[in-house]
């Protein structure tokens, strides 16, 4: 699974980063987890708002602060 | 009728009947007074930022874009203000924003309404304002809010200041286009009372603590005292209110109920609406997140046309409200 956090250096961003990190932990799955910073990125995928999260390419979150549970539910749905 | 009136029943009934605290005590005033407070304003947040994010999930920040960037300067202006009060403002949001917003041909003064309102006109100011000040309050900041929005989106617009933005802005372009989704009337309530609740968890220790301390004021200090220090209306307090709001941001709805008190206790209105125009629209965070975009000179001038505008607005206020 490839999971991708796409934020303008926010501190919601990084936070967002950081629980998606300990989330993966908890749930021990294996995920190439990156944090890109490019904001281009987020502006070329049609979207104005950050942080972004992306799943194997696919935009499943966004702008809004998540919690441990929600990121998790994704995550399942996700890799269903 | 006041239409608060059940919950200061609810309120009385709590104070008196439940923690058997004497009536006519600093102490009965206090706890009276908190608890009504706690109550209203968390109705109010629930109601209030519920519709409004109801309504939001028909008209996402990429469909505005999508109006706003046909549009010439003028209408541009007024329709970005006024898509502003229902579009939420995070500061982390500022620069995706303003990208998106250029790179796709929304004029830069028209963007610059949009980055103006959409923080200073947000739903839990206006519950609080609403909440602690009144329905006609409430109505001003938002029409004020407009008003400073709209002009310094023009003035900036006109002093065409796309040398002072970074080369690599105008480097791409996007396209505005905007492709509508069907979302079924239950999962639109369902992201809305998601998006209610986030809110209530982030604010409620501030609008606790401020609540509290309002309360406070409420009961034990004279209006006397503080009308004497900070009530009557210096020539400097308008300025001095605006300064002190620009590093207050994160902390917005702890300070209202604060204010709230100090209006009630003689703080002049004008005073009171620059101040929290100021926590509200001009934010130390969002100006250096936007340092990224944009040479410090242009923060500068963006900051101070909004800044004469809130003062502007404090001293009209103060002169009429005298």
């Amino acid at each position: 699974m490839k999971i991708q956090v796409l934020g303008s250096g926010c501190p919601t961003c990084k936070k967002m980063f950081e629980l998606v990190q300990t989330t993966v932990r908890d749930m021990g799955i294996t995920a190439e987890i990156e944090y890109i910073s490019d904001i281009q990125k987020i502006v070329a995928m049609g979207l104005l708002q950050s942080p972004v999260l992306v799943i194997n390419d696919k935009v499943v979150l966004v702008g809004a602060t998540a919690d441990m549970e929600k990121i998790k539910n994704i995550i399942l749905q996700q890799s269903a | 009728m006041d239409i608060f009136y059940p919950i200061k029943i609810v309120a009385d009934f709590l104070t008196f009947t439940i923690l058997n605290i004497q009536t006519e005590t600093h102490i009965a005033h206090v706890v009276n007074f908190f608890i009504y407070d706690t109550i209203k304003i968390l109705l109010l947040l629930v109601i209030i930022i519920f519709t409004i994010s109801f309504v939001r999930t028909f008209i996402p920040a990429e469909k505005i874009r999508s109006i706003l960037v046909r549009k010439n300067e003028f209408v541009g202006n007024i329709l970005a203000s006024l898509f502003g009060i229902i579009t939420p403002f995070c500061t982390c949001s500022a620069i995706p924003l303003f990208l998106g917003f250029i790179q796709a041909g929304v004029p830069l003064g028209v963007t610059f309404s949009f980055l103006i309102s959409s923080p200073m006109i947000n739903e839990v100011a206006l519950v609080l304002l609403l909440g602690m000040f009144g329905w006609k309050i409430a109505l001003l900041y938002v029409i004020t809010g407009l008003i400073i929005a709209i002009l310094s989106g023009i003035i900036i617009g006109r002093l065409k200041p796309e040398n002072l933005i970074e080369d690599f802005v105008f480097k791409q372009k996007i396209s505005a286009h905007f492709e509508e989704t069907k979302i079924s009337v239950s999962k639109r309530a369902y992201f809305a009372s998601e998006y209610t609740l986030g809110i209530i968890k982030k604010v409620w220790p501030y609008l606790l603590v401020g609540i509290g301390l309002g309360a406070l004021i409420h009961g034990y200090v004279p209006a006397s005292a503080l009308t004497a220090i900070i009530g009557s209306s210096h020539w400097y307090s308008v300025p001095v209110a605006v300064i002190i709001g620009i590093p207050l941001y994160s902390n917005a709805a702890g300070i209202i109920p604060l204010v709230s008190v100090l209006l009630e206790k003689g703080v002049s209105v004008g005073t009171a609406l620059a101040f929290m125009m100021s926590v509200t629209a001009l934010s130390l965070p969002e100006f250096i997140i936007l340092k990224k975009v944009m040479k410090t000179q242009l923060i500068l001038i963006f900051a101070g046309i909004v800044a004469t505008g809130i003062i502007a607005t404090g001293y009209i206020f103060n002169i009429i409200l005298s």
